[in-house]
């Protein structure tokens, strides 16, 4: 969970007297191949308006039917986060004007959501903490305006009717980073349970948080603000921090806090107030009667419960266990379900099954692989360098074919042209040289060109002891086997010595 | 007026063919314009058809509606026809595809011949709130022929269709067929799909037969019954055989009659005509015995209360932006709604719509809405009681026979008095058919309503078609 960053120690940058309440609700685009309440695809690409049907047009007449599938997914998420799920779901409507809203209202669910009353586990600057679950519920997502130059306003409904999954959190979580370790565990688990992308960016999984401060010590809530628009785990944050000290020095000014709805504009930096119009609603909430109440029966639950994969920190515990581990190594893994699987396919790929090898794939997963990924911006599965092509790599170090040192170079040459590792070291000659005979001749010679340093080290001078291991490699272009190259120049140079 | 019985005799007789029937019709609809039972009428299509199913006739493939001819109710969709609910914010409006009960008909090779005139949105008793004139009735052109699918009834009392589809929210199908002397039948709520009908309330709405026989309505029902995979309302309860169920047999049935429904303001007529119906009934050897729904009084209110409120919402669509009437001089997104809304909606209607907005209101939700529902599930279960101890009720259709076109415009009120006797069912959900039982001094019918347990329409049309031949 603490990935490269290290360990964090969150100083809070405001006033310490006060403390944030900060509440997330999370929306998860579902992976679903059709549409929440039609047969309509999910899969775009096609063009504006092109993946409709008179059922997500809204036109007069058409009803909406459930894919089971969203209620599937979204039971998925609530076992995941150990809630209670409802026997009996009960869709609602709500409703408002909007020209992207085709029927005039939203599909969603309000007195009886699916999944209510679970929590999730973060580790934080306050330690180990518990957040809790409100509700998660189904919807239908709308359509796309688009305001173009000649200040029309053009309307996508492609989108109309994609499941979403809204996931409401208690007011627990008590500063920025707790908010946006909060939102990277959501992304953990959609994409664990293969519900959702994860994609905050493109927004297919999006968060609005409620901030309210209070004195420390104080159990009564203040005065809270909703905040929009946060793309980004760094822009939550950020987002977050600004609202908080704008309350705070409300306060301190001693003016209140007005209840509103504010927009975070990450090019300014900072949030501001929606126009009033656009909040203000009554959504005039009632039961959808077009659909029937959702019966989620006990075996449906159990028949989800046992489809559900290993989550992270299962999957945690079992790198430790199976592949010996350290826990730092297993926590980073662990971390995305993406590089998890990464690791564990090289892992599975290997043919020395070892502790050894099993650390050392771990290491370069954590490492090259992590860095590469992410300087590309690209996801681990999509590397040029499969699993099994660094497994074979790996090999090649853990049988002495070459070294550590080359396996650097190899890599960086499979990530390039996307060869395997055995056919870029014979292409490049890179096999490590481990013929005694052969390198002592070499070791002859660097001594005999280097007369004065072997004298300063018979004088006690025993650090020129690198310098001959460097000038070893560079005469073997890196291919000596370190280990013997060691050993002879213990060997020769202690000889001297005496 | 030709039952579909007489029309499939001549039929296969050969003394006709659908093309000449058609033709028949297409005369009585031309010579009876001042009615204005139709708002579109498309002979080319019809005749069409009719000679496509003459030729199936040939070849011995008919389907089983062969010679019906049918209209329908603007408010269900018929790709590539008009569908304007009556609405000029509809009046454009081309529906791309068929509702189910269309594919149905299709597939039992009736014959649609136009679309009928309704009050708008179906909001109304009288169909005098179209936006394209009021529908008068045949006998008394200075009289309405009942609502809201007053079009539907004229258009099968006047002999212009075999049958026509007719939507009942309140009383939308019985109280018009009672007023037109002709049969009309609501099923239970979830028999028939929803599909491509034009929502007003969702959870009362159900669509049914007009005919002129219950024979007829029974065919047409058959036709258009059972689960649809595109509404998840209609139900999994098998459809049984309709025609079989009309064996002319009444013995040992128990009738209820709610004594609600037959309190001193009933019109004397109106009860004497019914209770003749009753006597017979006796006679034939079913049991008549009183029984009660306590919570009759609210029927009304409540149904007032939960059908504005789900059509505030079913009528957001229509809000200019993708379709429809859209004012031409809005300048901001604020007044394209308003303006467009308040220009392409009828009188009713935004009574309507803004009633059910109130009562969804926060504030007044629970006072209104949430209370609503929970009456709703009391009249339910006062029927659930009563129906446990006979097996159908009997009643009035309707407080009065037709009244003057204009009588009651001005006094929403005593309209919504219309639909003391038939909003009960929809509430309840069980189904009804209006059947005529006599006139009253002038010559204008008198309907009588069945009521039966949910999904039992058989016992229903049992009891309405031996009263049929008896009367
Ligand atoms: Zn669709």
């Amino acid at each position: 969970m603490l990935r490269a960053e290290g360990i964090i120690i969150d100083v809070p940058s405001w006033n310490d007297t006060y403390e944030p309440v900060i509440g997330l609700e999370v929306h998860a685009q579902l992976l679903t191949r059709s549409k929440a309440f039609c047969g309509c695809s999910t899969q775009f690409g096609t063009g504006p308006n092109t993946n409709v049907c008179p059922v997500c047009l809204g036109l007069p007449g058409a009803l909406p039917v459930l894919n089971r599938k969203v209620v599937d997914f979204t039971i998925r998420m609530g076992l995941a986060t150990r809630c209670t799920i409802a026997p009996r779901a009960i869709f609602a409507r709500k409703n408002y004007f909007y020209p992207d809203l085709p029927k005039g209202y939203q599909i969603s669910q309000y007195e009886s959501p699916i999944c209510s009353n679970g929590y999730v586990e973060l580790e934080s600057e306050q330690g180990r903490r518990r957040i809790g679950i409100t509700r998660i519920h189904m919807e239908e997502d709308a359509g796309k305006s688009i305001h173009d130059a000649d200040a029309d306003t053009l309307v996508d409904v492609n989108r109309c009717g994609v499941p979403l999954m809204e996931i409401v959190s208690e007011p627990d979580l008590r500063s920025p980073r707790e908010a946006s370790l909060y939102m990277k565990k959501m992304r953990q688990l959609v994409t664990y349970l293969g519900i959702c992308d994860g994609n905050m960016e493109e927004g297919s999984l999006r968060c609005d948080a409620n901030v309210s401060v209070r004195r420390k010590g104080e159990t009564t809530f203040g005065t809270k603000t909703e905040v929009k628009n946060m793309n980004s785990f760094r822009f939550v944050e950020r987002a977050l921090e600004y609202e908080i000290h704008r309350q705070i020095d409300l306060l301190e000014r001693g003016e209140p806090v007005v209840q509103q709805t504010l927009l975070w504009d990450s090019t300014a930096g900072e949030v501001r107030p929606m126009r009033s119009k656009e909040e203000a609603h009554d959504y005039r909430y009632f039961p959808e009667p077009d659909l029937v109440p959702v019966m989620v029966d006990d075996p449906w639950v159990e028949e989800i419960r046992a489809s559900l994969p290993e989550l992270p920190d299962e999957r945690l515990n079992r790198f430790v266990r199976e592949y010996q581990l350290p826990q730092y190594d297993a926590g980073v893994l662990a971390d995305e379900k993406d590089l998890a699987d990464y690791y564990e396919q090289t892992a599975r790929s290997l043919k020395s099954t070892n502790a050894e090898s099993y650390k050392l794939a771990s290491n370069w997963t954590m490492g090259d692989v992590l860095r590469v990924i992410n300087e590309q911006q690209i996801a681990a599965r999509d590397l040029p360098v499969s699993p099994a092509a660094l497994a074979g790599m790996i090999d090649l170090v853990v049988d002495g074919t070459i070294s550590s040192k080359i396996a650097k170079e190899v890599f960086d040459e499979m990530l390039r042209t996307g060869e395997g590792a055995v056919q870029v070291v014979e292409r490049k000659g890179l096999v490590q040289m481990s013929d005694r005979t052969a390198l002592e001749k070499i070791v002859d010679e660097v001594l005999e060109r280097n007369r004065g340093q072997v004298e300063q080290y018979v004088s006690g001078k025993k650090q020129v002891f690198g310098f001959f291991v460097g000038e070893m490699m560079k005469a073997t272009k890196g291919k000596a086997n370190p280990r013997i190259v060691n050993e002879l120049l213990q060997e020769k140079l202690g000889a001297r010595t005496k | 007026m030709r039952s579909f019985d007489d029309i499939s005799a001549a039929l296969s007789e050969h003394a006709t063919t659908c093309e000449n029937i058609i033709q028949e019709y297409l005369a009585t609809i031309d010579a009876r314009r001042d009615l204005n039972a139709f708002l579109a009428v498309d002979a080319e299509r019809a005749l069409v058809r009719a000679r496509q199913v003459d030729e199936k006739r040939m070849g011995g493939d008919a389907g089983p509606l062969a010679g019906m001819v049918v209209a329908v109710k603007d408010n269900i969709c018929i790709k590539d026809w008009n569908t304007t609910c009556a609405s000029k914010i509809l009046e454009e409006f081309v529906a791309p595809y068929n509702a189910t009960t269309i594919e149905k008909l299709s597939d039992a090779d009736a014959i649609i011949i136009g679309k009928t005139n309704m009050d708008e949105f179906a909001m109304g008793s009288s169909t005098e709130n179209s936006a394209f004139g009021r529908v008068k009735h045949p006998v008394d052109a200075s009289r309405v022929p009942g609502g809201s699918s007053g079009g539907s009834a004229v258009a099968v009392s006047a002999g212009m269709c075999t049958t026509a589809l007719g939507s009942d929210t309140g009383g939308s199908i019985r109280q018009p067929a009672s007023f037109t002397g002709i049969v009309g039948l609501k099923p239970t709520y979830g028999r028939v799909s929803r599909y491509g009908l034009v929502a007003f309330a969702s959870s009362l709405d159900q669509i049914g037969p007009f005919a002129v026989t219950v024979r007829d309505a029974a065919r047409l029902l058959q036709a258009i019954a059972g689960h649809d995979e595109r509404d998840s309302t209609t139900a999994k309860v098998p459809v049984p055989d309709y025609l079989t169920a009309l064996n002319r047999d009444v013995k040992g049935l128990k009738i209820g009659v709610p004594r609600e429904y037959f309190d001193e303001s009933l019109r004397n007529d109106i009860r004497a005509a019914i209770e003749t119906q009753l006597d017979i009934l006796r006679s034939a050897g079913a049991e008549v015995r009183q029984v009660s729904l306590p919570h009759a009084d609210y029927t009304v209110a409540t149904y007032y209360i939960l059908a504005t409120a789900e059509a505030s919402s079913n009528l957001a669509r229509f809000d200019g932006a993708r379709y429809g009437f859209r004012a031409d001089d809005a300048s901001t997104l604020k007044e394209n709604y308003t303006k467009s809304r308040s220009r392409g909606f009828g009188q009713e209607v935004k009574r309507r719509i803004m009633l059910g907005t109130y009562v969804l209101s926060s504030g007044y939700y629970d006072a209104y809405y949430l209370k609503g529902q929970k009456v709703r599930r009391l009249i339910s279960s006062d029927f659930e009681r009563a129906l446990s101890e006979v097996d159908v009720l009997i009643g009035p259709t309707s407080p009065t026979t037709s009244f003057k076109a204009g009588e009651k415009t001005d006094d929403p009120l005593q309209m919504y008095l219309s639909d003391i006797y038939t909003t009960s069912a929809n509430l309840a959900g069980i189904p009804a058919v209006s059947i005529p039982c006599g006139t009253d001094g002038n010559n204008l019918p008198i309907g009588l309503q069945i009521m039966g347990k949910q999904f039992d329409e058989e016992t229903v049309l049992r009891v309405a078609d031996f009263l049929e031949t008896r009367a």
